[in-house]
């Protein structure tokens, strides 16, 4: 009730802290329970990551996904809204970016098509996000049951289309062509200088992840748009009374949100794969929910968040490779023990650390 | 009456975190008496009655029912003391019948049937000894609240209460179903049932009990028989010192009108139209009042001026800017933009964002204004610099722009709401209920504020159900009841006359 | 025509059966304003803990007591974040969806090293069809045999168990002390808890009696329906199930139709993957396995009815104070 409260920095920095250590701490038990060693685990999983060039590669290019995935879901947060669709929005993304991709990738360089790409990624990443942000914003249904149905329409979809409109002349694989180098965004390693990432498919994308890191951040905590959006989802009331208008901020902020997790397809269909498939999101768009928690829904720790599961699925990769009895499964259940103790469990140790805290603090006292 | 009491509390406390609820309560409840329990709002009342109930355990002291040391550890034992209570917010499921409503908890078995047509028949049974009549198979939902408030006395008395605790039980009622609460309690009194009755209306006190218990800041601090004693001396009770709610102002200088409401009514989501066919006027250098039981249509009023909720017809015209608000989108920033300000009823849920920092607050619904940014961007240098101005001007302690803002107090949240709408120069405010839940050094701040803004030349109307706060503020009283406007008069009019105008005293034979 | 007909009225009962007692499980917790979407991974605990234990034991009932042990299990887990931490609903239900889904497929490589299956049962390690009394001469009687012989005998003890379940969840909640609470909790939890009742307490009950369900729904598919566990059988029935549930606003009788309509999508949709149908040439699975989804979204929209979920769903309760 009126209980004490904690510093800042134990709020921010040590509470998911330790919410995450639980995590990791039951994954642990899980790795015993299959009779393997957890801190060889950990080691494997660590070396695999961040050990080698190629490592750090893989591990940032998972990050660049999750990077835009959870800034979807995160902006969603703000504006109180559970934006569980990133998945399907992203599936649709990478169908603008294919789109943009074939169409230009015989006749331009590949930073004219990029815009294109940009363009065409938000734009139907938003776009499946428009619908169960009207709904919401105008009839009320809810939109964590609606964009849940979103990502299975959006698998029904993009089977379909893969196989009977998009697929390549004369192949029954559900994929378009290949796209020429007019559709493929460079390495890393050859845009910055005196990088190596092997043959890691670490590309361009991770730079555009971190712009949309500093793009959040601006849109949140300095614009006017991003004081309504915090209003709103703070206190719909005040919101209304305050002259914003429910509606607005809602598919708005869902758009926003859609187009994020859009982007994540140019990171996977014009960065690595060069062409669009069916189920390229394998999950990545759930992540995010996992990792807007862990980063407390702001861009620095989505970084940090998005770097660490990046970290699990190259690491995971590698300890699939080295104790074959730890399958990359254990990347998802890691990612729904983090999603239980850093989401739906954050408080529990509140109480615990508030104690801790008064503890140490009661002899200095502090005014009414 | 008997001499037996009913309850006997010993040295009750109380503590929320630094909040001291209740100090030291002792209090003795005659058997088959009405007693009524009187404070400001805040004075620790409902706490202690839900220390009574079992809804909250108190940290020390002693409970003793029909004269034996209870532990009441919750709402269970609490009924098989034989204690029922009606809540402020009624308990009813809204979708349930009224037989449902009235044997949760009680059902009499693991299979409902049985225990329905046993209810049933002691229903009925008590509608006849109590005059208690309702339709057990209404749906909640459908009833008025009255019926809904008798169905929440019915429950108690199905699980066979002999003492009743009412927590603020005619804020929601017409004055007409008020009268017929208070003749239900009495016949429950006669029949040997204790009342406990929590109130912070006077009138009441006068009107239902036999005695009185007056709280202030956690404590009671004097017990009387209600025959022995008069409003003047527990008013004074109450706040503690003899408050005279006299600010000292001049006689009104009315200039141009700077408000015009025409034709005005908002239908509410039930169907049911809360404000009628409204019409009125402020002045620039005028305060208008609005007297009313709270719950006949002012706050809606105030909303709908205010561009916040829907309306079904009617126009407001702010300083000569025609707006007809059926027909057209409004909403506050539009209302804003014409200089029209807004002090909401309910600071917290409405007013601020209580997350956010001070200085966000103040500039909520000013968010757009070019002197907090530029462009799409805010300006955090000029959002903190005009707060700290604010926060100077206003004396809000502690003087933090970056303190989140849940942390004030409640006098100190409403100065930066304050503040914020009067600042922004308005010609017209719309203030709700300005000193709810404020301390008495704020209420005389707010109270100057309001009338130095009039002194401004600016238009004020202010809605409040303290009649004493009318009165002292007020240069014309509208008195609002059942979503009409149904008198005006000078602020100097006899109690009785605006009681009578407030009471709806105009319709009431018609409804009788 | 007729033939076909029944065979596809035939699959549609197996094919919802493992949504209706999904949707009925959901119906519990959510009545009592507990939102699920983790139905999905319960089933999915349920279906790989029933193929496991009726694999080692060679007991189907073996199998489906670990898989009702196992969805309570999740169910609880559910509960403890909700309702005694009060935690977020959806994201908790989130967070059991991967839990399940991690946890079958690692632990069922680890145990059985079968690419993430358990091993195939057969025999009295899975549930066998009843065949009903003079099912097999009554085939040939025209229409109503077929009826009896095909759609009504046939099916394992699990389908009758789902089908039973809906006028004896409709009498639970209707009918009984438990359900009336259950129902009050889920409209307006502080009348309940005035009246003496634990809130907490109450919930749990619910949210158990939905990981029971969803241990009978996911222990359907991989000891009744299939011969074992394979990782990720669930598929999304679980939120198929739920989208039935909203379809069928909360209502236990409506929820059987809404789950016996999408299981004859399901099943159209089998049956007509890869067939030209005259005159309109081959027909996209794909539109009619996302029809129940559409038809959920249109229903949410507030085209066909209103949707009203349980007033005090998705919020924890906490006590107000005075």
């Amino acid at each position: 009730m009126t209980a004490g409260q904690l510093p800042r920095w134990a709020d921010y920095i040590l509470m998911p802290a330790i919410n995450v250590a639980a995590a990791f701490i039951v994954s642990g038990l899980v790795v015993l329970l299959i009779g393997e060693n957890p801190i060889e685990a950990v080691k494997v999983l660590v070396w695999g990551s961040l050990g080698w060039n190629e490592g750090i590669g893989f591990t940032l290019f998972y990050a660049t996904n999750f990077i835009f995935t959870g800034l979807a879901v995160a902006i969603a947060f703000h504006a109180g809204l559970f934006n569980i669709g990133g998945e399907g929005q992203a599936y649709l993304g990478g169908l603008g970016v294919a789109l943009a991709c074939l169409a230009l990738d015989r006749y331009v360089p590949w930073w004219v098509t990029l815009p294109f790409a940009v363009a065409g990624a938000a734009a139907f990443g938003a776009a499946w996000a428009f619908i169960p942000a009207v709904l919401q914003a105008k009839r009320g249904s809810h939109v964590v049951i609606t964009t849940i149905m979103f990502n299975f329409i959006a698998a029904s979809l993009m089977v379909y289309l893969l196989v009977n409109v998009m697929s390549k002349p004369g192949s029954m694989q559900p994929e378009t062509r290949t796209f020429e180098d007019g559709g493929r965004l460079p390495l890393l390693q050859d845009v910055l200088p005196f990088t190596d990432f092997g043959s890691a498919p670490v590309n361009f994308s991770f730079l555009l992840a971190l712009a949309a890191c500093l793009f959040v951040w601006v849109l949140v905590w300095r614009t006017r748009l991003g004081y309504e959006i915090r209003t709103f989802g703070a206190n719909q009331t005040a919101a209304v009374y305050a002259g914003i208008s429910p509606v607005r901020i809602t598919v708005v902020t869902m758009l926003i949100s859609g187009g994020l997790a859009g982007m994540m397809a140019i990171n996977e269909i014009m960065g690595s794969q060069h062409r669009l498939l069916i189920e390229f999101v394998s999950g990545y768009g759930f992540v995010g929910i996992a990792v807007a928690l862990m980063g407390r829904a702001h861009p620095v720790g989505i970084v940090f968040a998005a770097i660490l599961f990046g970290m699990l699925y190259q690491g995971g990769a590698e300890l699939a490779f080295e104790m074959p009895a730890i399958t990359r499964d254990m990347i998802v259940v890691i990612q729904g023990l983090v999603i239980l103790f850093a989401g739906a469990l954050e408080h529990m140790f509140r109480p615990a650390l508030l104690r801790v805290f008064g503890v140490l603090s009661a002899p200095a006292g502090t005014p009414a | 009456m008997s001499e037996e009491l009913a309850i006997e509390l010993v040295g009750i406390d109380k503590r929320f975190g630094p909040v001291h609820a209740n100090k030291n309560i002792d209090l003795k409840v005659r058997k088959g008496s009405i007693h009524g329990i009187v404070g400001e709002n805040g004075a620790g009342k409902s706490t202690l009655m839900s220390i009574l109930y079992g809804f909250y355990h108190a940290d020390g002291g002693e409970i003793r029912v029909d004269g034996k040391a209870v532990s009441i550890a919750g709402s269970q034992a609490a009924i098989a003391l034989g204690i029922g209570m009606v809540h402020q917010h009624f308990m009813l499921v809204e979708n349930f019948t009224v037989l449902e409503n009235v044997i949760l908890g009680a059902e009499g078995g693991p299979v409902l049937a049985g225990g329905v047509s046993r209810a049933r028949a002691e229903l009925k049974r008590l509608a006849a000894d109590y005059d208690l009549k309702v339709d057990p198979d209404a749906v909640i939902g459908d009833l008025p609240v009255g019926l809904q408030q008798r169905v929440e006395i019915l429950k108690a008395l199905f699980r066979g209460a002999d003492i009743l605790i009412l927590d603020e039980p005619t804020g929601v009622l017409t004055p007409a179903e008020a009268d017929h609460l208070f003749r239900i309690l009495r016949v429950l009194r006669d029949e040997g049932k204790t009342v406990l009755l929590i109130t912070h209306k006077l009138r009441e006190i006068m009107a239902a009990t036999d005695h009185v218990s007056v709280m202030r800041r956690g404590e009671i601090v004097a017990t009387r028989k209600t025959q022995k004693t008069s409003m003047g001396e527990l008013a004074e009770l109450m706040v503690g010192r003899r408050v005279l709610l006299e600010v000292a102002k001049g006689p009104a200088t009315p200039g141009r009108p700077v408000l015009q409401v025409e034709g005005l009514t908002v239908r509410d989501g039930r169907g049911v139209d809360v404000v009628r066919d409204v019409s009125l006027e402020v002045r620039a250098g005028e305060i208008v009042g609005i007297a009313g039981v709270s719950g006949n249509g002012q706050s809606q009023l105030l909303e709908a001026i205010a561009g916040i909720r829907k309306v079904r017809s009617g126009s407001v015209t702010v300083d000569g800017t025609r707006i007809d608000l059926a027909a057209t989108e409004v909403d506050a920033a539009r209302m804003r933009r014409l200089g029209l300000a807004h002090v909401p009823e309910d600071r917290h849920r409405m007013g601020l964002v209580t997350r956010f920092p001070e200085c966000e607050n103040a500039i909520l619904g000013y968010h757009h204004d070019p002197a907090y940014g530029r462009g799409a961007f805010l300006d955090y240098d000029a959002i903190r610099t005009a707060a700290r101005e604010k926060i100077e001007k206003y004396d809000i302690r502690p003087p933090q722009c970056m303190l989140k803002t849940a942390n004030f107090s409640g006098g100190n949240q409403q100065k930066i709401v304050l503040a914020r709408e009067i600042e922004r120069d308005p010609v017209i405010l719309l203030v709700g209920q300005p000193t709810r839940g404020v301390d008495i050094g704020a209420i005389e701040f707010i109270h100057k504020r309001l009338v130095a803004l009039r002194d401004a030349g600016k238009g004020v109307l202010l809605v409040s159900v303290e009649l004493d706060e009318i009165r002292a503020l007020a240069d014309r009283v509208l008195v609002m009841f059942d979503g009409r406007v149904v008198g005006e008069r000078a602020p100097e009019t006899e109690d009785s006359e605006l009681g009578l105008l407030m009471a709806g005293a105009a319709g009431q034979e018609a409804a009788e | 025509m007729f033939d076909t007909l029944i065979l596809i009225l035939d699959s549609t009962v197996r094919l919802s059966t493992p949504l209706l007692l999904a949707a009925l499980a959901g119906l519990y917790s959510e009545r009592s304003g507990v939102f699920d979407i983790g139905l999905e991974g319960k089933m999915l605990g349920a279906a790989f803990a029933a193929g496991a234990a009726a694999a080692v034991t060679g007991s189907a009932w073996l199998g489906l007591a670990a898989g009702i042990l196992l969805s309570v299990a999740l169910a609880l887990v559910h509960g403890f974040a909700c309702i005694t931490h009060r935690g977020n609903q959806i994201v908790s239900g989130v967070a059991i969806n991967f839990l399940a889904m991690g946890l079958t497929a690692l632990l069922g490589q680890a145990w059985f090293s079968q690419g993430g299956r358990t091993p195939p049962v057969s025999g009295d390690a899975r549930f066998a069809n009843l065949v009903w009394p003079f099912a097999e001469s009554l085939r040939d009687v025209p229409v109503l045999g077929g009826l009896y012989s095909e759609l009504l005998s046939g099916h394992n003890i699990l389908v009758y168990a789902a089908f039973l379940a809906v006028p004896f969840s409709w009498w639970v909640l209707f009918r009984t002390r438990f359900g009336l609470r259950l129902r009050a909790v889920g409209e307006n939890p502080a009348a309940v808890d005035t009246a003496g009742i634990s809130v907490a307490w109450l919930r749990y009950r619910a949210v158990i009696c939905t990981g029971i369900l969803c241990g009978l729904a996911g222990s359907y598919l991989a000891i009744a329906q299939s011969a074992g566990f394979i990782s990720n059988m669930t598929a999304g029935k679980g939120f198929i199930a739920l989208a039935a549930l909203i379809f069928a606003k909360w209502k236990p009788v409506p929820v059987m139709f809404a789950c016996l309509l999408f299981g004859f999508l399901d099943a159209v949709a089998i049956r007509l993957q890869g067939q030209q149908v005259p005159g309109i040439g081959e027909v996209p699975v794909q539109a009619i396995q996302a029809l129940p989804y559409i038809l959920t979204v249109i229903l949410l929209a507030g085209f066909i009815g209103k949707a009203v979920p349980p007033r005090a769903g998705g919020v924890a309760y906490v006590k107000e104070r005075g």
